[in-house]
C-alpha cells in the first residue's frame, strides 16, 4: 500500500529520537502481525472462555474483581511478557517488531469493534431483512421513498440545523457575558450551565418529562411546568409532545440543554485566550463592546467555534435516546438514529437497519475528512 | 455592590463599568440563562422529595407556598426506587463501568506511546484512520457485533459490554494520549535512552507518570460516557431485569407512564448522583480532556 505523500511528513520532534535500524522481509511481517494479535486474543479469550464470568449467578463483585485483575495486572503482564519475548530477537528484528507489540493490540481492537463491523454493516445494507438474500439497492430505495423514513431524514436534518446553532449561540453568549463578571460569580454560574453534561440522555428526558407533562382539562392540576405557566394565562392545557411539527422542537430543547455546557466551556477558554491588549486598543479607537466582540474576539475564536459546532453536530446527528424515551418516534418525531435501532431491534429488519446506519455514516464523512485535514495541519505546525 | 469579586488584574473603574460594559445587562443575561438551565433539574430534585400523591396531583412549583410544611417532604420515593430494581441496577452499572474504563487505558497508553515515539511502517496512515474512526457512528457497529456475540453465546454478559466499550472508546483514548505524550519534551526521552533505558522502561517509568493528567481526563470521560450510555447496554446487555443498568431501568420506568410518575424523579436522581459527584470533584481534568479534543462515536 502506498501512503499519500502528506502522511510522510514526520513531526519534527519524532525524527531524532530512537531511530533504530529496522529489518524488513516476510518473516518480520509475520512476527509483527502475530505480536499485534497476542494481547487482544488473550484478553478476549480469557473473558469469553470462563463460564463463571458469563454466569448470571456469579457474584458481580467477583466478576468485577476478575475483570480488574485481568484488565490491569494481566494486561500489563502481557505487554511486559511480549516486550521480553521481543528482546530475544536479533536487535534489528526486535526494533522492527516492538512497535507492533505496543500499537498492535489497540489497532486489532479497533479493527474488530469498528472497522470490520462498518464493512459488514455496509454489506448487510444490500441484503434483505434476515440477511439471507441480496436485494441490491432496495433498502436504500425504501428509505428514500417511504414517508416514514423521509420524515425521519427531514427531522434529523432539522435537528442538526437547530441544535448546534442554539447550543453554540447560547454557549457563546453566556461565555462572553460571564467573562465580564468576577471570577467567583463566573465559575458558579458556569457550573450551573455545565451541570447537565454529567446527566445521561435518558436522565435528561425524565427531567423534561416534568416540563412537558400534560393533563387534559378537568383531570386535575397541571404537573408540567410549561402547562402550568400556559394555563396560568388562562389558556387550555396543551399536549406538547403531540403538537406536530412543534414537538420536534420541544425534543431538541432537551439536547440544547445538555450540549450548551460543552460549547460554553470550550468557547470560554478560547475567549480567555484572546489578547486583552487587542481589545483595549479597539476600545480606545472607539469600538463598542458589540463591535469589539465581532471584529476582534470572534475572528480569533472562529476556528474553535467551528470545532464546537461540528462536535455538537455529530452528537446531534446520532441522537437516539431522547426520541426513544420521550416519544418512541411517534407523532412525527422519528429521527434516523432512532429508526435504525427500531428497525433492527423491534422490527428485526437488518437490511433497513443497516442501510440507515450507512446513511448515518455517509453523512459524517465530510466532517471526518475535515477532522483529518485539521489534524494534519496541526501536525505540520508542531 | 463591591468589586471584591473582581480578579486583581482587572483595572476597570468600579462599580458601574466592567471592562467597558455596564453591569446591569451582563447580570441580566447571565442570570436569565443560568436560571433557565437550572429550573429543569431543580424541579426534578424538589419533586423527588414530595409525597407520591403530591407529585401526581400538583406541580413542583406549588411547594414554594408551603416550604416549611415538613409533612409534605419524604424520602420514601428513594427507598422505594432502590428497592424496586434501582439498587440492583446501580450495582450492575458499577460492574459495567469500572472495567470498561480500566481495560482500554493500558491498551491505549501503549499504542499512544508507539504512535508518538516509535517509527514503524504505516504509522501515520494508521493514526489518521484512528482520527477518522472517532466520528464513525456507533450504529454502524451494532448489528455485526451483536451477531458475533450471539454466535459465541456471550450476549448479555458483562465481558461483552466491557470489551465493546473498550473498542468504541479506543479511538478517542489513543488520540488524546498520543497527542499528550507526543508533546512531552523529546530531550527527556533522549537522555533516558542515553542512560541505557529501553522502550519498556521509558514508557513505564517516564511517560506513564508524566501522563497522569491526560490518563485522568480520559478515565473521567470514559466513565461518564459508559455510566450514561443507554444504547450499548440496551443492545449487548439487554433488558432482563437482573441485568439492567441504570439507564435501561430508568427508560423502562419512564415507559410505564402515569403509573410510575411518582417514582421517576427519585429514580432519575439515583442514576445521576455518581456522575455528578465525579464530575464536580474532577471537573478540572474533564475540562482539559474536552478542550484537547473531540467526540467519539
Amino acid at each position: 500500500m502506498t501512503t499519500p505523500p502528506v502522511l510522510d511528513d514526520e513531526a519534527p520532534q519524532q525524527q531524532a529520537i530512537y531511530e533504530e535500524e529496522q529489518a524488513g522481509g516476510a518473516a518480520v511481517w509475520v512476527l509483527r502481525i502475530v505480536s499485534a494479535l497476542v494481547v487482544p486474543v488473550v484478553i478476549i479469550g480469557v473473558f469469553f472462555a470462563f463460564d463463571f464470568l458469563k454466569n448470571e449467578d456469579t457474584n458481580k463483585v467477583i466478576q468485577v474483581l476478575v475483570a480488574l485483575v485481568v484488565g490491569i495486572v494481566g494486561v500489563w503482564a502481557l505487554y511486559w511478557g511480549m516486550d521480553n519475548l521481543t528482546n530475544l530477537l536479533p536487535t534489528r528484528a526486535a526494533a522492527s517488531v516492538r512497535p507492533f507489540v505496543y500499537a498492535g493490540p489497540a489497532v486489532v481492537l479497533l479493527a474488530f469493534y469498528l472497522v470490520y463491523p462498518a464493512i459488514n454493516t455496509t454489506i448487510l445494507s444490500f441484503q434483505n431483512a434476515r440477511s439471507t438474500a441480496w436485494v441490491g439497492f432496495d433498502n436504500y430505495v425504501d428509505i428514500f421513498t417511504q414517508s416514514q423514513y423521509l420524515i425521519g431524514i427531514r427531522n434529523s436534518l432539522v435537528w442538526v440545523l437547530v441544535v448546534p446553532f442554539a447550543a453554540v449561540a447560547i454557549g457563546l453568549a453566556f461565555a462572553t457575558l460571564a467573562d465580564k463578571l468576577g471570577r467567583r460569580t463566573e465559575n458558579i454560574t458556569k457550573s450551573l450551565i455545565f451541570l447537565p453534561m454529567a446527566i445521561s440522555f435518558v436522565g435528561a428526558s425524565v427531567v423534561f418529562t416534568f416540563i412537558y407533562a400534560f393533563r387534559p382539562e378537568g383531570f386535575g392540576d397541571q404537573i408540567g411546568l410549561l402547562n402550568g405557566i400556559w394555563t396560568a394565562f388562562g389558556a387550555s392545557p396543551v399536549n406538547w409532545l403531540q403538537q406536530q411539527p412543534w414537538n420536534n422542537l420541544f425534543l431538541m430543547v432537551i439536547l440544547v440543554w445538555l450540549q450548551t455546557g460543552f460549547s460554553m466551556v470550550i468557547l470560554s477558554s478560547a475567549i480567555k485566550s484572546v489578547d486583552e491588549s487587542l481589545l483595549e486598543a479597539a476600545r480606545i479607537d472607539g469600538a463598542s463592546e458589540w463591535q469589539a466582540f465581532w471584529r476582534v474576539t470572534f475572528p480569533v475564536i472562529s476556528s474553535t467555534v467551528v470545532v464546537v459546532w461540528t462536535t455538537v453536530l455529530i452528537t446531534t446527528w446520532k441522537v437516539f435516546d431522547i426520541v426513544w424515551v420521550m416519544t418512541g418516534g411517534r407523532d412525527g418525531t422519528q429521527v434516523v438514529a432512532q429508526q435504525m435501532v427500531q428497525e433492527f431491534f423491534t422490527n428485526f429488519n437488518a437490511g433497513i437497519g443497516a442501510s440507515l446506519a450507512v446513511l448515518l455514516f455517509i453523512a459524517v464523512v465530510p466532517i471526518l475528512i475535515i477532522n483529518i485535514n485539521r489534524f494534519r495541519a496541526q501536525e505540520a505546525m508542531r | 455592590m463591591t468589586t471584591t469579586t473582581e480578579t486583581p488584574t482587572t483595572t476597570a473603574p468600579p462599580p458601574v463599568k466592567v471592562r467597558g460594559v455596564s453591569r446591569g445587562p451582563v447580570y441580566l443575561g447571565v442570570g436569565i440563562i443560568a436560571v433557565l438551565w437550572t429550573i429543569p433539574s431543580l424541579g426534578l430534585l424538589i419533586n423527588s422529595f414530595r409525597e407520591p400523591s403530591d407529585i401526581r396531583s400538583s406541580g413542583w412549583w406549588t411547594v414554594f407556598g408551603s416550604l416549611f410544611d415538613t409533612t409534605a417532604w419524604t424520602l420514601d420515593n428513594y427507598a422505594r426506587v432502590l428497592d424496586e430494581g434501582f439498587g440492583n441496577a446501580f450495582a450492575n452499572t458499577l460492574a459495567v463501568s469500572i472495567p470498561a474504563v480500566v481495560i482500554p487505558i493500558t491498551i491505549a497508553a501503549f499504542a499512544a506511546y508507539a504512535f508518538a515515539w516509535m517509527q514503524f511502517p504505516g504509522r501515520n496512515l494508521l493514526f489518521v484512520t484512528i482520527v477518522g474512526l472517532m466520528v464513525v457512528p456507533l450504529q454502524m457497529a451494532l448489528i455485526p457485533i451483536l451477531r458475533i456475540y450471539t454466535d459465541f453465546n456471550v450476549t448479555g454478559t458483562f465481558p461483552a459490554v466491557w470489551l465493546a466499550h473498550a473498542g468504541f472508546g479506543m479511538p478517542l483514548a489513543v488520540y488524546l494520549l498520543r497527542n499528550y505524550m507526543g508533546s512531552l519534551p523529546g530531550s527527556l526521552i533522549e537522555s533516558a535512552k542515553i542512560d541505557g533505558a529501553d522502550h519498556f522502561l521509558i514508557f513505564t517509568r517516564l511517560i506513564v507518570p508524566l501522563s497522569v493528567p491526560v490518563l485522568a481526563s480520559f478515565a473521567i470521560f470514559q466513565f461518564l460516557w459508559v455510566w450514561n450510555d443507554y444504547l450499548v447496554a440496551l443492545v449487548f446487555l439487554g433488558i432482563e431485569p437482573s441485568q439492567r443498568v441504570l439507564t435501561v431501568e430508568l427508560a423502562d420506568l419512564a415507559g410505564r407512564g402515569e403509573g410510575a410518575l411518582n417514582l421517576l424523579p427519585a429514580a432519575a436522581f439515583v442514576t445521576m448522583v455518581l456522575p455528578l459527584v465525579v464530575f464536580f470533584a474532577l471537573q478540572r481534568f474533564f475540562v482539559r480532556g474536552l478542550t484537547a479534543g473531540s467526540v467519539k462515536g
